[in-house]
Parts: structure tokens; C-alpha cells; sequence
């Protein structure tokens, strides 16, 4: 069974979003059912930092190997990521509006959130400004990992400098502490492996159809 | 001291009798004398074209000007925060604009020619260098001018200058590296805008707070935090700069 992790994914999926939306939930105020966003919107972002982690695993291994399947490798992570991001962004400001009044409210977290998948985009735009295959992926993974070590610090580090509304931001604490029960952490925990495991599994099939176009060009 | 200077020319083709410890003390001092020969080429030679040097000061006296009279001339009367956030966004695309051409301005085959001379390493840091002084130069005369035209509200004028120095390091390191990026490809220009705003921005963010707590003069152990936030960026970019230019160059 070499597919085995694919069907764990689904299983898990499924088990999330059965229990994302028939599940008991504590009843908090001001979050209500909106509590329930906890299964989708901070398993989406955890799988995209996993993502973009790997993206640069892979950026640096081209960097030192110089094998251009790992550059594939890399921008169809980065490319995953991305889509994760935006969805990530959308259901947060679904809960934004019910919880904060307004769907994207003055705030750092947001705000560097926003510069990040600014620095993504730029990275594909990067990346289609050059018509040599070697150049464009030798020159997009220095501009990949560059991007990282600005990225990392700009959403985890500066918004805890000032105040936020988000959980876990601004002296806030993190949202595992009061609001979650025990039952929820059963369910957010495999969401976050569910999540990250579709998003492989996206990316795989991706990296193939990019290999299969080079083979064609070639 | 005396020995080391002599062995700058000599020691190195001394053959295997040199104990290892001197060897690699005067490949310290010669990678050293070359990177400050590379620095001495770079500022001379802004210096002989120096109509670029003086394109870039005019620019931001001209950028300076410009918001000075779309605001209506009015001396002093701007809140705070305008003043400080229009100042740093003058800054910042003059920043773009000086530091874009720091590889466009050579040829293909002179940078091959310094490729084959030095290190990538000592490449980098010779442009950050010289950069950093181009940025210093540029703030110091931009916040002069801005100053005189639109009032000086700065409570803490040393802090203040701090943060300029700080966000000079800053802007010339993190643009140097991206600038080497953007010269790599067709629309550099663009390009180079696109790729430096997002990175340079938690720098900016950073900059403008402790700039604001310069202004209103608050305490200065209430910068501290960001202000070493500010120096730990800068040491990430500065040793991202170093590490991934070689890499860079190869293409």
C-alpha cells in the first residue's frame, strides 16, 4: 500500500468536517458556534507554514544539488501554499465579521498576513520574468529562501510585540487554553494532519503535471 | 602588526615551513585589504560618474519639495504621524531608486572581471558597504531638507538619527541582495519594486514606530525592544546576503 497516507487523509477530512459541523461544541460567549472555524482556519494556516517550510527545504537543496526536479518541487509547495493562505484569509475573515464586527479589521496579525502572501506573489511574478530554466530556478530559490527568513519573523514575531486581537498575538493568550475543550482538541489535532496531507497530496499531483509539461517541451 | 602587513605580499608563497596559523592570519588580512580595495573601487567610481551620485541627492530634494508644496506650503503644520510616515516613504523609494542601480551600472563583463578577482562574499559586502554610506549620505540630506521645508517636531533629534542609521543598514542590505536578484532579470525596474515592498516593509513598520517614539520624545528604554528588533532584522538580512550571493552570482 504505498497510498496509504492518502486514505488516511480522507478519513481524516471527512471525520473533520463531520464533526466541524455536527459536532458539540462549547457554547463561549461571543464566539457561539463560530468556535467551530477552529477545525478549518488555524489547521489551514498550520498546513501552510508546514508547506512553506518544505518549499524551502527544497529551495536549498537545488541551491546545493542543482537538480531541477527540486525546483518543481518547491514552487508547486510554495503554489499549494499559497492557495492554503488565501483560503486561510477567507475563513478568518468569516470569523472576523462575526466575532470582530467587521470581515478585516486594523490588525498587525492581518496586516503581515496580507505582506506575506505579498511576498509570495512576488515570488511568482519572480519567477516568470526569466525564459532560462536553470536562471529561473537557481535565482527564485535564493529570492525563496530570502523570503522565509523575512517571512517568519513578520507573522510570528511582530505582531506578539504589539496588540492584537488575535488569539495568541499582543499578550493575548493562545486559543487552546480557555476556549478548547478536551473533546475539540481530538478534532483539531488530525485536522491540522488531515489539512497538511491534502495539501501534500494537491502538490504531488501538481508536481506531476509540471514534470509531464518539461518532458513535453523537451 | 608589523609581521602581518609584510606577509600581505610575501608570506603566502612561502612554501610548506609557514606554521598554518600564519597562513591563514595573512589570508584574513589579504581577504581584508581586498574587500577594502573593492570598497575604495566602488565609492571611486561613483565618484567619477558623479552625475548619477548627484541624480539620486536631487531626487530627494526634488521628492522633498514636491510634498512640501502639495501640502500647500505650510510650514510646521502637518500632525506627527503624517510628517514622520511621508519622510520615510520619501526615503524608502529613493532607497529603491539609488540601490536598483548598484548592478545595473556595471557591465556583464566587468562584473565577470571582478568574479574572477575576489570572492562572491567580498562582492556583497563591498556593495552593502558602499550602499550604507550612499543611504547615510542620502537620509542625512533628506531629513536635513525635509527639516528646514516642512519644521523640525522632532523631540529627540539623537534618537532620531539613530533610527535613520538604522534604517540605512537596514534598507541598503536587504536591497543590495534583491537588487542583485531584479539586475538578473528583463523588467528589472519593476521588478525590483515589486520583490523589495513586502520584504523591506516589517523593517519600515519598525522604523516609523520608534521614529514616532523619537518625535513625541517619549523615554528612550520604550524603543529599546523594537530597536533591537530592528538590529536582529538587520542581522538576518545581512547574513542572508552573505550566505545566498554566491549562489547568486553563479548564474
Amino acid at each position: 500500500m504505498k497510498n496509504w497516507w492518502k486514505i488516511v487523509g480522507v478519513v481524516i477530512m471527512t471525520y473533520v468536517i463531520f464533526q466541524g459541523f455536527l459536532g458539540v461544541v462549547p457554547r463561549q460567549p461571543i464566539l457561539n458556534e463560530s468556535i467551530r472555524n477552529v477545525y478549518f482556519h488555524v489547521p489551514l494556516w498550520f498546513a501552510m507554514i508546514i508547506l512553506l517550510t518544505t518549499s524551502v527545504i527544497y529551495s536549498v537543496r537545488y541551491l546545493r544539488k542543482g537538480r531541477v526536479d527540486d525546483d518543481t518541487i518547491a514552487v508547486e509547495f510554495a503554489n499549494t501554499a499559497i492557495v492554503f493562505g488565501l483560503l486561510g484569509c477567507l475563513t478568518g475573515s468569516i470569523w472576523a465579521n462575526f466575532t470582530w464586527g467587521e470581515p478585516w479589521p486594523n490588525d498587525p496579525k492581518l496586516n503581515s498576513v496580507a505582506v506575506g502572501m505579498l511576498m509570495y506573489m512576488a515570488y511568482l511574478i519572480l519567477r516568470g520574468s526569466f525564459d532560462d530554466e536553470q536562471r529561473r530556478a537557481r535565482i527564485s530559490a535564493v529570492y525563496n529562501v530570502f523570503t522565509f527568513a523575512v517571512f517568519i519573523p513578520l507573522i510570528f514575531i511582530l505582531p506578539r510585540l504589539t496588540d492584537s486581537l488575535h488569539p495568541g498575538n499582543g499578550g493575548n493568550p493562545g486559543f487552546g487554553k480557555y476556549d478548547m475543550d478536551n473533546a475539540m482538541k481530538w478534532v483539531f489535532r488530525p485536522a491540522v494532519i488531515g489539512f497538511t496531507l491534502l495539501a501534500v497530496w494537491i502538490t504531488q499531483l501538481r508536481v506531476r503535471m509540471r514534470r509531464i509539461k518539461l518532458r513535453l517541451e523537451e | 602588526m608589523n609581521k602581518a602587513i609584510a606577509g600581505i605580499g610575501g608570506g603566502f608563497f612561502v612554501n610548506g615551513s609557514v606554521p598554518n596559523r600564519r597562513l591563514c592570519r595573512n589570508f584574513t588580512v589579504r581577504s581584508m585589504h581586498q574587500l577594502a580595495t573593492l570598497i575604495q573601487k566602488e565609492f571611486r567610481l561613483e565618484w567619477r560618474n558623479r552625475y548619477a551620485l548627484n541624480g539620486m541627492l536631487l531626487y530627494i530634494v526634488g521628492a522633498v519639495f514636491v510634498c512640501y508644496l502639495s501640502f500647500g506650503a505650510r510650514r510646521g503644520q502637518l500632525t506627527p504621524i503624517v510628517w514622520n510616515t511621508l519622510f520615510w516613504i520619501i526615503l524608502l523609494f529613493t532607497a529603491i531608486n539609488a540601490i536598483a542601480k548598484s548592478f545595473v551600472q556595471e557591465r556583464a563583463g566587468r562584473l565577470l572581471y571582478y568574479y574572477t578577482l575576489a570572492s562572491p562574499q567580498q562582492i556583497i559586502i563591498s556593495k552593502i558597504v558602499y550602499n550604507i554610506g550612499l543611504m547615510l549620505v542620502i537620509a542625512g540630506l533628506g531629513f536635513g531638507v525635509y527639516a528646514l521645508v516642512l519644521g523640525n517636531p522632532v523631540g529627540d533629534v539623537p534618537l532620531y538619527l539613530l533610527c535613520l542609521v538604522l534604517g540605512a543598514v537596514g534598507f541598503a542590505a536587504s536591497l543590495t541582495l534583491i537588487a542583485g536578484i531584479a539586475a538578473k532579470a528583463e523588467n528589472s525596474a519593476t521588478l525590483m519594486a515589486v520583490l523589495s515592498f513586502p520584504v523591506i516593509l516589517p523593517m519600515l513598520l519598525m522604523l516609523l514606530r520608534v521614529s514616532k517614539n523619537a518625535m513625541d520624545g517619549l523615554d528612550r528604554s520604550l524603543s529599546l525592544d523594537e530597536i533591537g528588533t530592528l538590529l536582529a532584522i538587520d542581522a538576518i538580512v545581512l547574513a542572508l546576503s552573505w550566505l545566498l550571493f554566491p549562489f547568486l552570482w553563479r548564474s
